[in-house]
């Protein structure tokens, strides 16, 4: 566990594997279920992963509260740790920050990897983007995050205490950063014309969260956006298809638009900007 | 002592058709204004009763709820200013971290102090968990919202040569100025609502009045020694009776059985407080990560019995609730031995926060609670 302090913030954060750098941002839920993700992604790749302000247990500033803060404080890991073509990797709420990391600074950003990133709301005002899961019921949560939530979502009855202590601190700071507007920042999708590098955006089929439809709009606005389903996941693909998803994001990463419709044993369907299917 | 009436101005005539889940989620349909009015009426002239009885008088606020309909505290607050002359008004309170404008609040209640020439009582709450939801207010920076709504609405209500600028962490303004001022210098007095002992101390380092609700024989104690505890650290010594208050159930009759179906049928406010979906009792941050994620696993909402064991609160009977020192129920002699024990054994209080009328019962009932109460019980409890 190596720490890095900016802003008088400190963050946490593991390095795993070697190889060119990868910048991991973990989404708001079940940070513990992304270890096989993780594990599969360092067998090429220097995998470097912060745990974002107050999910780790230290509550942050007050004043912390944006995710434009976790963005810059992410800018400066990468400058501190001196990483260029750096291949960018955010999973919902990591995903978002990844978006506005790259509108402010792409300098030393290769590529992106974003799975069901949440933060650009897209929909009018009576439309969610971003389904309520604080007004959601535990049953309907996991309906909503896992295309199997009898085999891949953590079952409650067997974890210990302080596994659950995690899991609601995790909410706590989706709350903190992502409760008003909900997941999103209002002027984002403004300045997404400024993340003009190679984007894949992966999808699970049955994300009840964030809808695949949301995917499609979001690739359009993308300058080298490039959407790809995957079956059988939800919210988080990186849980429930956690091979398939390292090897696209890997694969994608040595030849972009190639690797993402080389999985077609994988993938329902791949969109590249424009062209949705 | 003194001895406060409170109602939720329930909507009970929903209760069936609604279910496990009185509170969120639920369709307006089925509210009756017609019906309600009616209620309001008779939950108002209930309190302007008390004017005559020799009670206080408090009120509170809830959303989306058919267990209260006072959704907006000011309001009965403003027409009892006008219909009472002697019964103080207490708010209990106003949920000021989900109100998007503080200033406003200041003004409410400064208004309402002049009206009332000096009887209002403010109540600064955090609100429920389930009060979140319908104001959309985060819960995980609740507590510093709260702080910085409560030290802008006091020196709201306590400058006299505005305005003055405001540009904190939630709050902003720049030209502060509140007319009227209010009656009571500097401000009315403040109350706060807790239910832990950490809560208690913050209250207790400001000398404020602690209310303490429904909390019984086994967490009263730990909240009052705690609020104590800080008084004396903050030099403010040891705190005067008139700092505390406890909120119960109370139900009188000329029988002992006449007491117990009063108490019984008021209790239902207490029954009807968990039927919320969970989601809304433990929104993200609100109570420590610690218990909320146990409560992820499935919660029972229970009352501490003295013996140690406890009772689910959906279904408890009023020798529970009166074991637990939720209820105080029966004759006059009956409760007045009741309040007298829990009195002691939370080292006293000065006020108690008496829900009168709750659930089912009638206004002819609440009428004949509340009378005989202050006739038999309550010129007894200045022996206390």
């Amino acid at each position: 566990m190596e720490t890095f302090e900016s802003g008088g913030v400190a963050v946490t954060y593991t390095v795993h594997g070697s190889g060119p750098p990868l910048l991991f941002l973990h989404p708001e839920h079940f940070f513990a279920w992304n270890r096989t993700f993780v594990g599969q992604l360092a067998a090429k790749r220097q995998v470097i992963v912060p745990r974002h302000p107050g999910f780790d247990g230290k509550p942050p500033p007050p004043d912390f509260r944006r995710v434009d803060d976790l963005a810059y404080l992410y800018l400066d890991l990468i400058e501190r740790l001196d990483l260029r073509d750096v291949l960018l990797v955010g999973a919902s709420l990591g995903g978002w920050i990844a978006l506005e990391m790259a509108v402010r600074d792409r300098s030393r950003l290769a590529r992106l990897a974003l799975i069901a990133p949440t933060g650009v709301k897209l929909g009018g005002r009576e439309e969610r983007d971003f389904a309520d899961l604080f007004a959601l019921s535990e049953a309907e949560i996991r309906k909503a995050l896992f295309a199997d939530p009898d085999r891949w979502a953590p079952d409650y009855a067997n974890l210990d205490d302080a596994e659950m202590e995690t899991i609601a601190r995790e909410r706590q700071y989706a709350a903190w950063y992502g409760w008003k507007p909900y997941m999103h920042n209002p002027v984002l999708a403004r300045w997404l014309h400024r993340v003009d590098l190679p984007t894949l955006l992966l999808w699970g089929e049955a994300d009840g969260y964030v809808p695949p439809a949301h995917g499609e709009r979001l690739a359009r606005l993308l300058p080298g956006g490039w959407l790809h389903r995957l079956a059988g996941a939800g919210h988080y693909p990186q849980i429930e298809q956690s091979a398939a998803t390292a090897d696209l994001i890997l694969n994608f990463d040595a030849a972009p638009r190639a690797a993402a419709v080389s999985q077609g044993g994988v993938s329902p369907s791949s969109v590249p900007r424009g062209a949705v299917s | 002592m003194k001895v406060w009436h409170f109602s939720e101005m329930a909507y009970h005539p929903g209760w069936e058709e609604l279910g496990d889940s009185l509170r969120n989620v639920i369709p307006s349909r089925v509210y009756d204004p017609r019906v309600g009015a009616d209620l309001y009426h008779r939950y108002l002239d209930e309190w302007a009763l008390c004017d005559e009885l020799g009670l206080n008088i408090m009120v509170n606020e809830h959303h989306t709820t058919a267990t209260c309909t006072t959704a907006v505290c000011t309001i009965p607050m403003a027409i009892l200013a006008r219909e009472t002359k002697q019964a103080r008004l207490l708010c209990l309170g106003m949920p000021i971290a989900n109100r998007q404008d503080c200033v406003r609040v200041a003004e409410e209640y400064a208004m309402l102090d002049v009206i009332s020439r000096g009887r209002v009582e403010m109540g600064l709450v955090k609100g429920s968990p389930f009060e979140l939801s319908p104001a959309n207010s985060n819960p995980a920076d609740l507590t510093d919202r709260f702080w910085e709504a409560h030290d802008l609405i006091l020196k709201a209500l306590s400058t006299r040569d505005g305005p003055f600028n405001w540009e904190g962490r939630h709050y902003h303004y720049r030209q502060v100025n509140v007319w009227p001022r209010p009656w009571q210098e500097p401000h009315p007095p403040v109350w706060m609502t807790v239910s832990s002992p950490e809560s208690a101390r913050a209250v207790g380092a400001r000398g404020y009045v602690v209310a303490s609700l429904n909390t019984g024989y086994a967490r009263t104690p730990l909240i009052y020694g705690a609020y104590r505890e800080a008084s004396a650290e903050a030099g403010r010594g040891t705190p005067a009776a008139d700092r505390f208050a406890y909120l119960a159930m109370v139900g009188v009759g000329e029988t002992a059985e006449e007491g117990r179906r009063r108490a019984h049928q008021i209790l239902d406010y207490s029954r009807t407080t968990p039927r919320v979906a969970s989601q809304f009792m433990f929104p993200p941050g609100y109570a420590p990560a610690g218990p909320t994620g146990q409560a992820l696993r499935g919660f029972k909402r229970t009352i501490p019995l003295r013996d140690g064991s406890t009772a689910d609160m959906r279904t408890a009977t009023v020798d529970q609730f009166v074991n637990a020192g939720i209820a105080f129920a029966g004759t006059p002699d009956q409760v007045f031995d009741q309040i007298r024990e829990f009195h002691e054994h939370v080292g006293g209080f000065g006020h108690l926060l008496m829900m009168g009328q709750g659930g089912h019962l009638s206004h002819e009932d609440t009428v004949a609670n509340l009378t005989l109460f202050s006739k038999e019980v309550l010129p007894r409890l200045a022996e206390l």
